[in-house]
């Protein structure tokens, strides 16, 4: 079913931020032998980085770019499947971090891979109903890949942040509609006092990524009255290479569509991150008038596909803060065991 | 106000002492210093120290050693401004019988560092800093006088081997030293050529982790060694704050009180033991100090002016470096080392004809300085 | 650290919030009763620069408790652009890359954690400038 708002909700600010650090997975293979991935390398977070540091780096660059008053940010949700604490709220130490506190609601948001577009569906609620001025939802992770395990290759880490607020002339694209797509699928998991993740292997993939991407995607799109070709850009989860350019070829999108937002082969699935950062990249680039389609998966599973369109405030507001390119061009090569040391993979 | 005059002496070797308990080497040196000074009675305790609360667990040092001591009914108190903790407490000792109020006090300044771990000692040494804001960024002692010595470097166009020789110096001093921790010579090549410790400071620039203790005994009659001077004066606690970093104000504003009240001027020096707890504090010392331009103390102590034989004897028994720092304890070592200078008992570590002799001792980032000056009675 | 230690200094720790002497005008960090340079004791609170230059800098090869897990890293004396001076670690920066004039901006890290079960610490840390490519 399609949600959507009651009165029209844009995007005023968005932001990215990717840590330094890239793992060549030629170098995974030396160490554990074999990858058939075509992603390059992978974004690893320093040792004192985490979900927090990285949601905060999001939203203050968002901050910068929206121009507005951190004050009036009425709700802050973070998406993550790296918290910190697993009691204790990413949102409270970014609010505070960006000068929001006391005057806000703020919490944490799971879902897998799709923690961040769940953010974005509760901010959109918020905005539209009149409850909350500005909403910010930031989706980001320092997921942990386990050694030897085939998705050690692409889990990486990274966020964006995007704020929300009612669409007006300075908002950078507005909402059509979003839609959700949610069953009981475990196709991959973490149980509570695991390190690692499990999954599924190729149970991930049709009955669960594609299933549900084509689900919300189509879904969408039914209800909208649009078709491939009204959208210029399309960002799905990218937790690899080829799952993205295939679901892009079975909807209907052309490689071009799907460039730009398509950052893994650089960085990695930052899993929460990957949708979001996907769709800062395209904000990086779109024009007035783009249309461009989003479509999150999250493992469990579920996917939020969403309608945005591109408004002329992006020229002004786009500049203001750093693109995504700056994160993916700002690198620093470290080895597997520099790696594992930074992922505390190694106990002192 | 009445004369101070120091009328006995005692120290314990500087070393890794693993069967002695901080009480064991503080009554070590205080009976010593009590036998050879020969007073009828003690009116006050003062004991020197910083790192018994985080190494040992142990507060309350005053009414400890005194009970160790069998002195009972008597003041007695622990004197505390981190590494100055020597010096301050030698101060205090100075005042109270200068002032008339009591006779004969017993300073003894009591260190065991080989207790903890590494890490710990750092942490605890990191406690003469501010906590919430110096220590929390993670930097060491070590590596805050990194940051000056660099500074140095840039300004003053100072060359590494230059700020070195002061440790290689120390070293030369240090032999035939019978409480030295490191009596033995090392080169400058060595020292440089050791790892960095916090670049650009080497690990042998860098003052040793070692337990000791000094006692001295003040009192209003007895002595052939005078305290002409002893001050105490603290600086901008944030190196952030400091109007230039590479001036110790706290080691200018007491040593010229200093000076002032002892009627003499840094020419009148005959020996200095420095605060060399890592190479470049020793140098800004020697400049804020007034012996040389600052700038200039790099140059001045590697053309060898500093040796014993020289225009200014520096760190006569190997100063912190060699000599060692057991850091509350250091100040009173210094002011002991002096005495035994002034008075001919210095050994094969003798500066001839010493008639006035300074003691430098600084806490933390030189956040405070104390000056001792003594004079041979 | 204990929590409350912690949390009291939370707000100048994340957001760089200083004070503002009203009477010389000297940029006051850490925050104080009264400016620690001409005495005044009205001081607005205010937020720091955000960017400065190194003025000088070194290694911790060997860190106090608490900091192992981080070591070995940069610390520098920073002179903000808003005059201000401040210490910090410097990150995302190899030593051999360090020199005095580099520019920096502030960034948000870990600084460290109490074991597995206590809190963990934020503060500022600051990294060479991130620019567009």
């Amino acid at each position: 079913m399609v949600l959507k708002t009651s009165r029209p909700v844009g995007i005023i600010g968005y932001g990215a931020y990717i840590p330094m650090n890239r793992l060549k997975t030629s170098e995974i293979s030396r160490v554990w032998g074999g990858c058939t991935e075509p992603i390059e390398e992978k974004a690893v977070a320093s040792i004192d980085e985490d979900a927090v540091t990285i949601a905060v780096e999001c939203a203050r660059y968002a901050i910068k770019r929206a121009k507005i008053d951190p004050r009036e940010i009425g709700a802050i949700y973070v998406g993550t499947e790296s918290k910190p604490y697993a009691v204790k709220p990413c949102g409270t130490i970014v609010a505070e971090a960006i000068g929001a506190t006391p005057h806000v609601t703020a919490a944490d948001y799971e879902f897998a891979c799709k923690a961040g577009t769940e953010a974005f569906q509760a901010c959109i609620g918020l905005v539209s109903s009149g409850m909350v001025k500005y909403a910010m939802a930031i989706g980001a992770d320092t997921a942990q890949g386990r050694p030897a395990d085939p998705l050690e290759y692409t889990v990486a880490c990274g966020g964006a942040a995007f704020i929300f607020t009612l669409k007006s002339e300075r908002t950078l694209a507005y909402l059509e509609g979003s839609y959700s797509y949610v069953t009981d699928t475990p196709d991959f998991w973490r149980r509570g006092l695991e390190m690692y993740p499990r999954h599924g292997n190729r149970f991930t993939g049709e009955p669960a990524y594609f299933r549900h991407i084509i689900g919300a995607a189509k879904g969408l799109m039914a209800e909208l009255g649009h078709g491939p070709e009204d959208f210029r850009y399309a960002v799905f989860h990218q937790p690899n290479v080829k799952f993205p350019v295939k679901v892009a070829k079975r909807l209907g999108f052309s490689m071009d569509a799907i460039k730009p937002g398509l950052i893994v082969p650089y960085v990695g699935n930052t899993y929460a991150g990957s949708t979001p950062i996907g769709l800062a990249a395209t904000l990086d680039v779109a024009e007035p008038g783009d249309r461009i389609l989003v479509v999150s998966y999250g493992s469990g599973a579920g996917s939020d596909a969403f309608s945005f369109v591109v408004q002329d405030a992006i020229m002004e507001g786009r500049p203001r803060d750093l693109p995504v390119s700056a994160f993916i061009a700002r690198r620093r090569y470290i080895d597997y065991s520099l790696y594992s040391r930074m992922r505390g993979k190694i106990h002192l | 106000m009445r004369p101070v005059y120091i009328a006995g002496v005692a120290l314990t070797p500087i070393g890794e002492h693993w069967e002695l308990s901080l009480r064991d080497l503080a009554c070590e040196a205080a009976l010593k210093a009590l036998e050879k000074a020969e007073v009828e009675r003690i009116d006050a305790l003062y004991v020197a120290n910083m790192g018994a609360a985080p190494l040992q667990s142990q507060l309350h040092l005053g009414a400890l050693m005194a009970d160790a001591l069998g002195l009972y009914g008597l003041p007695a108190m622990r004197v505390e401004a981190a590494q100055a903790s020597g010096g301050v407490a030698v101060h205090e000792a100075h005042l109270a019988v200068a002032s008339g109020l009591y006779d004969s006090i017993l300073v003894v300044g009591v260190e065991k560092m080989s207790d903890a771990l590494p890490q710990e000692v750092r942490s605890a040494l990191a406690m003469a800093e501010d906590q919430e804001y110096t220590a929390y960024t993670g930097v060491t002692d070590v590596g805050l006088c990194a940051l000056l010595h660099r500074l140095y470097m840039e300004r003053y166009e100072a060359k590494p081997e230059e700020i070195a020789a002061l440790a290689a110096i120390s070293h030369e001093h240090a032999v035939g030293c019978p409480h030295a921790q490191y009596p033995f010579r090392v080169s400058v090549e060595r020292i440089l050529s050791s790892p960095m410790e916090a670049d650009p400071i080497h690990m042998l620039e860098c003052s040793g982790i070692g337990d000791g203790a000094a006692a001295l005994v003040l009192t209003a009659d007895r002595g052939d060694v005078e305290i002409a001077a002893s001050t105490v004066a603290v600086d901008h606690f944030f190196l952030t704050e400091r109007g230039d970093p590479l001036i110790l104000e706290a080691v200018r504003a007491a040593s010229r009180r200093a000076y002032e009240r002892a009627g003499i001027s840094p020419r009148d020096v005959d020996l200095v033991e420095l605060h060399d707890s890592t190479t470049i504090m020793g140098i800004l010392s020697l400049e804020d100090l007034g012996f040389v331009e600052k700038g200039f103390g790099a140059r001045y102590v590697s053309e060898g002016n500093v040796r014993r034989g020289g225009e200014l004897p520096v760190n006569t028994f190997g100063g912190l470096k060699a000599r060692g720092n057991p850091v509350g304890a250091t100040g009173v070592y210094q002011v002991a080392e002096i005495a035994l200078q002034l008075l001919g008992e210095a050994g094969r570590c003798q500066v001839e004809d010493a008639e006035v002799g300074l003691a430098e001792n600084l806490g933390g980032i030189a956040s405070t300085a104390s000056i001792t000056i003594l004079r041979r009675r | 650290m204990s929590a409350p230690r912690y949390w009291r200094e939370i707000k100048y720790r994340y957001r760089l919030m200083g004070e503002l002497c009203t009477e010389c005008g000297a940029i006051v960090f850490p925050r104080r009763s009264l400016c620690p340079h001409c005495g005044c004791r009205e001081l607005e609170e205010c937020k720091l620069s955000e960017t400065g230059t190194v003025l000088s800098w070194t290694v911790i090869q060997h860190p106090p408790k608490g900091y192992e897990k981080y070591a070995p890293y940069v610390i520098a004396l920073i002179k903000l652009d808003d005059g201000a001076q401040i210490l910090s670690q410097v990150v995302d920066v190899e030593p051999e890359e360090m020199r005095v004039g580099l520019r920096v901006e502030a960034t948000f890290r870990r600084v460290r954690e109490d074991g597995s079960s206590g809190i963990i610490e934020y503060g500022y840390k600051f990294r060479p400038i991130i620019e567009e490519p």
